[in-house]
């Protein structure tokens, strides 16, 4: 950058420097305000030894017991996993998984025995888990069509050729693509997340000691956020209330079995507001994650909601995950105030806590010993 | 004589005819308009942002722009760049404009000036801007030279005319020009209509004391010299009326050519700032290629058995290309590390600190009623980095005031200021002549003089007779003195409010009122000044026929020329004359000599002889003056103060408690100048040596140097310094570079050196010598030194030296050592206002250079640091994160946070504290400061942001985002709500992570601030209160409702952050954030606490023991040392018995008198009164009787 130094109306100086003190002359002293002197009233904090070590005290006396309180809930709370990829050749999923193309019609069931060594008591929380699969891509967060979702009855419309028309009437947004449409014809759900949408059916039955199997009652909805079941999810209002005709001309994901509109026989849990989807669409931040599948409510105080004992999972295996070393879960868990079993957060409250405290005590020592907090009389020049 | 080729671009000589503007038009010569501006309406927006996309960082911005707009790479929307930029480059534009349009406006103003001239044969008053080269204009006293003139004729005799040229060369005194002999009998504007010469001369340049041409006229060639050249800048004085011929105007003048484009400055802080904005820009293509990689990786491992679920962009075929387009997108999203937002809101900063420098009312003159003004803003923090200050002496470290302190007569001294609350003399009632401004405070003298004592009576009259000041009178008894030199004005002003008032003078004769009585002298003879002989003398005859010889001189000389008979007084004169010296006071001895009618006969002959020699007249002259200045008789001595600024000694000696070392660079003789080292304290008698260089050749320079470096190895090695020790650790002293051995002096030398050897030391096989020798010395004075010798001391340290240096000055003498130094200050009031308008920084008085460096360069170079440190702490903690969740992404370039909040980030949530912090933290008082100025040397020594600063900074930043990251990624991903749904969605996680780093470089930033202003605590919870709103807003169903497909994150920041999990997890990564920085910090301050950070505990605890800064003032012993120094130039003496000069028209000197602040003779008549404002022109300019 150049500057050009020099400025015409120097040549005047004498002008406007200063005349004799008379009042024709502006005084240009600068205002006596605490701002413009820089003398602002200020709290100037410093870190002391009287400030510094009570506060590594009280965080560690803070975080301790909250630390040792998070880790015993989390310990009450009940947790059961089993996979059901059926990588492994003794796994009853084994050939399920191994035949499975993506034209068979018919799904493949499989069976998987599993036991329950304590009672779960009051709402258990049944969940899929997912490993490997990167929800969290950056492609593959992008590619849907919120306004969609949201029941913009124009993103349904058929995508026009001509750019006429096209301005006119929007379609599936490009974000989709390549899941955008078919033919030209517009794929609702759009986009690459709502492709991949888990269609695993899960099944629990309760083997009785006495022989019976009873199947445990799941229930499929709460299992969304509200604002995604109320605001952010919405289905297409049409000229008549029928979702089959307000879907006309749309096709399903090519990965679907069933079109949108057939997902649930529930009016309130179809369409684009069918929890299951609203689940999945609610995109994973890690690519391994759990999903929340259905709750097993809790009937009566006495009995626990599932008793010990033996119980078997019933998968139809539709969802085919070997290709890219993917492995599938189920997940049944208890839960309390603070959510699910979360051993790491009271054993990091714990550490950082006793860290703390014992860092205090080591500056305290280094204080005593070897601070050297000089006084105003041996500041030297 | 026809030359049509005329060259715009290389002019080869200049043809201009008087009156002919047909025949000058031929050459397209540039007119009188000047242009300083750069842009007018139309031009602004496309010529600014032309400008403003040659910055580096802008056109990085830009490109970063491009690159989002290609769907494949866009990882973040284009506007979380251009919203940024676009502010940026606004901001910018409404500075430049502002500066422009005040440009404008001055441009305007001078060239709407209105000049009278001559246009077919009447004068017509003109705008500046109409006048053309060839032009004949007419100028009034007191009016400014509107271009650059050959002056053809005068209202003063033989064609003289007088100007000022401080607005040029700052030089005061008062040149004569005069015109060519044949134009000056030209005189009135009918002639000067008919005049047709043609002058051919040099082309426009720079050079001020240069100038050739020639004349053509009526057949004849005149030669032309500098000497007939009135120059643009310059102010017309003492000269009724002159008339001048454009030669060059406009562009072309002298002045315009000199004031060139300066370099634009930038601070070593800048430099580094974008040093590290390379690296930075390095590191992210190494973290781009790093991800790329991965990318890479990923896509042929994981991505291609994935493509059922999620398919390829289009254009993507393999892994390669997408790896290829992932490190565009890493380059765009991680692109914040070096935020656009820096360079503004460094920007910001300094201007706050620049209106914080003006807006102090300690640096603020209320005499001259002149405030401090910071004329650049980009150099505030250098101001806290200054190891050398250059300063000028006259104007600068002095007032220019001269005032007669002291002086010894027979022996007796007087003026000893016993009691200080002494009244001042009131001479009125003895001597109704006496000017009211003088001061002494003595009265014994007055006793002395209203006794009759005659030693003390012949001691005045030799100051009413012996000197070249001319008097005018205006009405009786208002005299005004008109001296060359300041301090011969004090000594006859002494002499005439003592009772012997000269009152006029012609060739031959010397008027004076003595004790009320008038007595002519006639004056025989004036044996005039110069450097060589340092005295002068005057042969007078008085009325009853008496011949002395009068004569004032140093003491070296003057004492060897006594007669025996002085031998008691003189020893008694000479202690009192050391006793002055070491006061500082510039003293003259005086002595007479009776000489018989012969005597002077014979030596009269003499003289005569010597005066017609044609060779060798000069050695002739002097020889048959120092013939007869000898056996005088010793009548006193005088002590004169030439008055230092207010404060200087005390800030000299602070400023060099702070470790800054001070040289003074003076155009003045060696002798004024280490006078006013001492009498500045600079030099003092305590000193171990003072070396003084003053060969004429290169040899003899050498020799002095290395003399004077062998002396201070050998006196340090006697005093045990560092050097003596190394020395002797080894048998043979093994020769150790020059600089290594020199850095290690002890002891407290000075070096004083000359202009003529300076310039041998300048050059380039000397100066390394010159360096280290001068650089081990506690003070340098350069005297006689030329403006470009200045600037070429200033740039050789600049150099060798790689240190911030400073430049004062007063005159458009340091203009090109304030532009060349890193930061030029600007003495505003004495010397016109050339030099303030070359500077950086202007303020009135040399005092307030303390607090200018010490308070607020000290502060603006904390506060720039703590705002660097911080923000490139912020930046990496905010953007790392990104990289390591690429990890887990798939390295698809993901972002962690919302775009929103990655646009938002550094222009809202987290700029205001950081600014507040930049702008008002202050770690010690301003106080507290001064008084330990040693709290300045963390700035030199560069300190508190340098590389390893830098690199602690980015640590910690990475270190933060490690936590962020992975705090939430080992908590969250088991984590459900209470309601069972799982908290490990992306939103959930983004809000979190957000949420945590707003949060951890809050407290950051509340750890960082020392001086919690209201401001700070608006912006700091201001913040973090407006993201929360920001955020819950951008969330809201309503904008989702609007826009579904631009608010992706609607209900994520209620749903989140009622969970009691992602509070525990925000607390526990502030903890671990923020509690290693806390143990760290405390260690530091604990084990090694800083100067500043003592200073601020004890002002904590209140104890408030006060301790003055140890000076080295004070400390005087007597010393051995002459204190002449006489500002006097030689060739007056001749002026005046040659009786040129004689008809300095009353009229003018009257207005002379009262038009310029700065001239002498006002200085003369305020002397004292230096509290009162200066006097203005208009009221005065009242015409004189003629006497």
């Amino acid at each position: 950058m150049m500057a050009s130094s020099y400025s015409a109306k120097d040549e005047d100086g004498h002008i406007t420097v200063s005349g004799p003190g008379g009042g024709t002359l502006r005084n240009k002293k600068p205002e006596n305000t605490a701002f413009k002197q820089q003398r602002l009233p200020a709290w100037q904090p410093i870190l002391t030894a009287g400030t510094v070590l009570p506060a590594f005290f009280i965080i560690g006396l803070i975080f301790i017991p909250i630390g040792i309180g998070l880790y015993v809930t989390s310990n009450n709370i009940k947790e059961f996993e089993i996979d059901y990829t059926g990588d492994d050749t003794s796994s009853p999923c084994y050939n399920c998984a191994k035949n499975f193309s993506w034209n068979n019609t018919k799904s493949c069931t499989c069976t998987i025995p599993f036991q329950l060594d304590q009672p779960y008591e009051s709402n258990v929380f049944m969940y899929y888990g997912l490993s490997n699969f990167y929800q969290n891509h950056r492609r593959y967060v992008k590619s849907r069509d919120d306004s969609q979702l949201n029941g913009n009855i124009d993103s349904l419309k058929v995508g026009a050729s001509s750019p006429m028309a096209s301005r006119k009437k929007k379609k599936p947004s490009k974000e989709c693509e390549p899941y955008a449409s078919i033919d030209n014809k517009p794929i609702a759900p759009c986009g690459a997340i709502a492709n991949s949408m888990f269609n695993d059916t899960l099944k629990l039955f309760y083997n009785d000691p006495n022989g019976t199997s009873v199947p445990i009652p799941l229930t499929s909805t709460g299992i969304a956020w509200w604002t995604d079941k109320h605001v952010k999810f919405r289905n297409p209002v049409g000229t008549n209330s029928n979702l089959t005709a307000v879907f006309q001309g749309t096709v399903k994901p090519v990965n679907w079995h069933r079109p949108v509109y057939e997902l649930d026989t529930d009016p309130e849990n179809n369409g684009f507001i069918n929890e299951d989807f609203i689940v999945w669409m609610r995109t994973a931040a890690l690519p391994t994650f759990r999903k929340l599948y259905r709750i097993i409510q809790k009937k009566n105080n006495m009995a626990p909601t599932l008793p010990r004992g033996n119980y078997t999972l019933v998968v139809d295996y539709n969802y085919p995950v070997r290709s890219f070393e993917g492995r599938k879960r189920m997940i049944l868990s208890t839960i309390s105030w603070m959510g699910g079993k979360n051993p790491f957060l009271g054993i990091a409250y714990i550490t950082v806590g006793s860290v703390c405290f014992f860092l205090g005590v080591v500056l305290l020592v280094i204080h005593h010993k070897y601070g050297n907090r000089n006084n105003s009389a041996n500041i030297s020049n | 004589m026809t030359h049509l080729v005329c060259c715009v671009s290389a002019e080869e000589e200049r043809r201009v005819r008087a009156n002919d503007r047909e025949y000058n038009e031929k050459f397209q010569y540039a007119s009188n308009c000047i242009m300083t501006s750069k842009y007018n309406i139309i031009t602004f927006l496309p010529v600014n942002l032309f400008e403003q996309f040659q910055e580096v960082a802008n056109t990085y911005f830009l490109f970063l722009l491009i690159l989002q707009l290609i769907p494949q790479i866009s990882s973040l929307s284009w506007f979380t760049t251009i919203v940024p930029l676009a502010l940026v480059l606004s901001i910018t534009a409404v500075k430049d404009a502002t500066d422009d349009y005040f440009r404008h406006k001055s441009d305007n103003q001078v060239n709407n000036r209105q000049s009278q001239v001559l246009i077919r044969g009447s004068l017509q008053n003109e705008k500046w801007m109409n006048v053309r080269v060839g032009d004949i204009i007419k100028l009034e006293n007191n009016q400014f030279v509107a271009a650059d003139l050959l002056l053809l004729s005068s209202t003063e005799p033989h064609g003289l005319c007088y100007i000022e040229t401080a607005e040029l060369d700052g030089e005061t005194n008062m040149k004569v020009r005069q015109s060519v002999s044949v134009t000056s009998e030209l005189g009135d504007p009918n002639n000067l209509a008919s005049f047709d010469g043609e002058v051919v001369c040099e082309p426009p340049n720079n050079k001020l004391d240069r100038f050739s041409g020639t004349l053509y006229w009526r057949e004849k060639k005149y030669s032309l010299t500098n000497q007939n050249m009135l120059l643009r800048g310059c102010v017309l004085r003492n000269t009724e009326a002159c008339y001048g011929l454009v030669i060059f105007a406009g562009p072309d003048t002298k002045l315009m050519q000199n004031s060139g484009r300066t370099k634009f400055k930038r601070t070593s802080i800048d430099r580094l700032m974008n040093t590290l904005v390379l690296w930075i820009f390095g590191f992210l293509v190494c973290m781009g290629m790093i991800l790329a990689v991965g990318n890479a990786g990923w896509e042929k491992e994981v991505g291609s058995l994935f493509q059922s679920y999620l398919a390829w962009d289009t254009p993507v075929n393999n892994f390669l290309f997408s790896a290829f387009l992932s490190f565009w997108s890493y380059v765009i999203i991680l692109n914040t590390v070096v935020p656009i937002s820096l360079y503004v809101s460094v920007e910001v900063i300094r201007l706050g600190h620049s209106y914080f420098i003006n807006w102090d009312q300690q640096m603020f003159c209320s005499q001259c009623n002149t405030a401090a003004e910071a004329r650049t803003t980009t150099l505030n923090e250098e101001l806290g980095q200054v190891e050398y200050i250059f300063s000028d002496k006259t104007g600068t470290l002095t007032q220019n005031i001269m005032t007669f302190n002291k002086c010894s007569i027979n022996g007796q001294s007087y003026g000893d200021l016993t009691d200080p609350l002494e009244t001042q003399l009131d001479f009125s009632l003895f001597n109704p002549l006496a000017d009211p401004d003088f001061c002494f405070y003595d009265d014994k003298l007055l006793e002395s003089v209203k006794v009759g004592d005659s030693c003390t009576h012949e001691f005045f009259r030799l100051l009413s007779l012996c000197h070249t000041v001319m008097s005018e009178e205006k009405s009786e008894g208002e005299l005004v003195y008109k001296a060359q030199s300041p301090d011969e004005g004090a000594l006859v002003t002494a002499a005439r409010n003592f009772g012997f008032v000269f009152r006029s003078r012609t060739p031959g004769t010397i008027t004076t009122t003595e004790m009320g009585r008038t007595v002519t002298y006639s004056l025989l003879a004036i044996l005039d000044f110069n450097n060589i002989r340092k005295r002068m003398s005057v042969i007078v005859r008085n009325p009853e026929g008496r011949i002395r010889l009068y004569c004032k001189g140093a003491d070296t000389v003057l004492l060897e020329r006594l007669h025996p008979c002085n031998q008691e007084v003189m020893s008694i004169t000479s202690d009192h004359l050391n006793e002055y010296a070491a006061d500082g006071l510039r003293t003259l001895a005086l002595a007479y000599r009776d000489l018989s009618e012969d005597e002077w006969e014979a030596w009269s002959e003499s003289h005569r002889f010597a005066d017609k020699a044609t060779d060798c007249r000069e050695d002739r002259l002097a020889a048959a003056y120092e013939e007869v200045e000898q056996n005088m008789m010793l009548l006193g001595a005088t002590a004169i103060e030439d008055k230092l600024q207010e404060g200087v000694p005390e800030t000299i000696a602070v400023l060099s408690l702070a470790n800054i070392k001070i040289w003074v660079l003076t155009g003045d003789k060696q002798e004024t100048a280490v006078n006013i080292g001492y009498s500045c304290k600079m030099l003092t008698d305590d000193m171990t040596e003072v070396f003084i260089i003053s060969g004429h050749t290169v040899q003899s320079v050498r020799q002095e140097l290395r003399r004077a470096r062998e002396r201070m190895i050998e006196l340090s090695r006697g005093s045990g310094g560092g050097v003596g020790k190394q020395l002797h650790g080894s048998p043979l002293p093994p020769p150790l570079p020059l600089s290594n051995l020199m850095d290690n002096i002890s002891g407290e030398f000075a070096l004083v050196i000359n202009g003529h050897s300076l310039a041998h030391a300048l050059e380039a096989d000397m100066e390394a010598e010159f360096v280290s020798t001068a650089c081990a010395c506690k003070a340098v004075i350069c005297c006689r030194v030329t403006p470009l010798q200045k600037a070429q001391v200033v740039e050789l340290i600049k150099k060798r030296k790689k240190a911030v240096t400073l430049a004062i000055g007063d005159g458009a003498n340091d203009i090109s050592m304030i532009k060349s130094a890193h930061i030029g200050v600007g003495i505003s009031g004495q010397e016109g206002i050339q030099a303030v308008l070359a500077s950086d920084y202007s303020f009135s008085q040399f005092r307030f250079l303390q607090r200018l460096l010490l308070v607020h360069g000290r502060w603006s170079y904390l506060r720039m640091c703590r705002f660097l440190c911080y923000f490139f702490y912020k930046n990496f903690a905010f953007t790392m994160v990104h990289f390591w969740f690429g990890f887990f992404c798939g390295f698809s370039a993901q972002t962690v946070y919302d775009q929103y909040f990655i646009t938002l980030f550094n222009i809202v949530y987290t700029s205001l504290p950081v600014l507040a912090m930049g702008i008002f933290d202050q770690d010690v008082p301003d106080h507290r400061s001064l008084e330990y100025p040693k709290l300045y040397e963390p700035g030199q020594l560069n300190l508190l942001f340098n590389k390893r600063e830098f690199f602690i900074c980015i640590a910690q930043g990475i270190y933060t985002s490690v936590v962020l990251f992975f705090v939430p990624y080992a908590v969250l991903s088991n984590a459900t709500q209470s309601n069972g749904v799982p908290l490990a969605d992306y939103q959930t996680f983004a809000v979190t992570t957000a949420t945590a780093l707003v949060i951890v470089v809050s407290v950051q930033i509340v750890l960082d601030t020392g001086f919690w202003t209201v401001f700070n605590h608006v912006f700091v919870w201001g913040s973090l209160g407006s993201y929360f709103i920001i955020m819950f807003a951008l969330h809201s169903q309503t904008l989702f409702r609007i826009f579904p497909n631009q608010f992706h994150f609607v209900g994520s920041a209620q749903s989140t952050l009622l969970q009691p999990v992602v509070w525990l997890t925000i607390a526990l990564a502030t903890a671990i954030c923020i509690v290693p920085v806390l143990a760290f910090r405390f260690l530091k301050l604990d084990l090694k606490p800083q100067l500043s950070d003592t200073v601020r505990y004890t002002q904590l605890v209140r104890q408030k023991r006060r301790k003055p800064p140890e000076g080295r003032l004070g400390a005087r012993g007597g010393s051995r040392r002459s204190g002449y120094a006489f500002a006097h130039q030689e060739g007056f003496g001749e002026l005046i018995t040659s009786g040129k000069n004689m008809r300095l028209s009353s009229l003018a000197l009257a207005s002379f008198a009262s038009r310029h602040s700065s001239s002498w003779i006002d200085t003369l008549r305020r002397k004292k009164h230096t509290h009162t404002p200066p006097s203005t022109s208009g009221e005065k300019t009242t015409r004189l009787s003629e006497t």
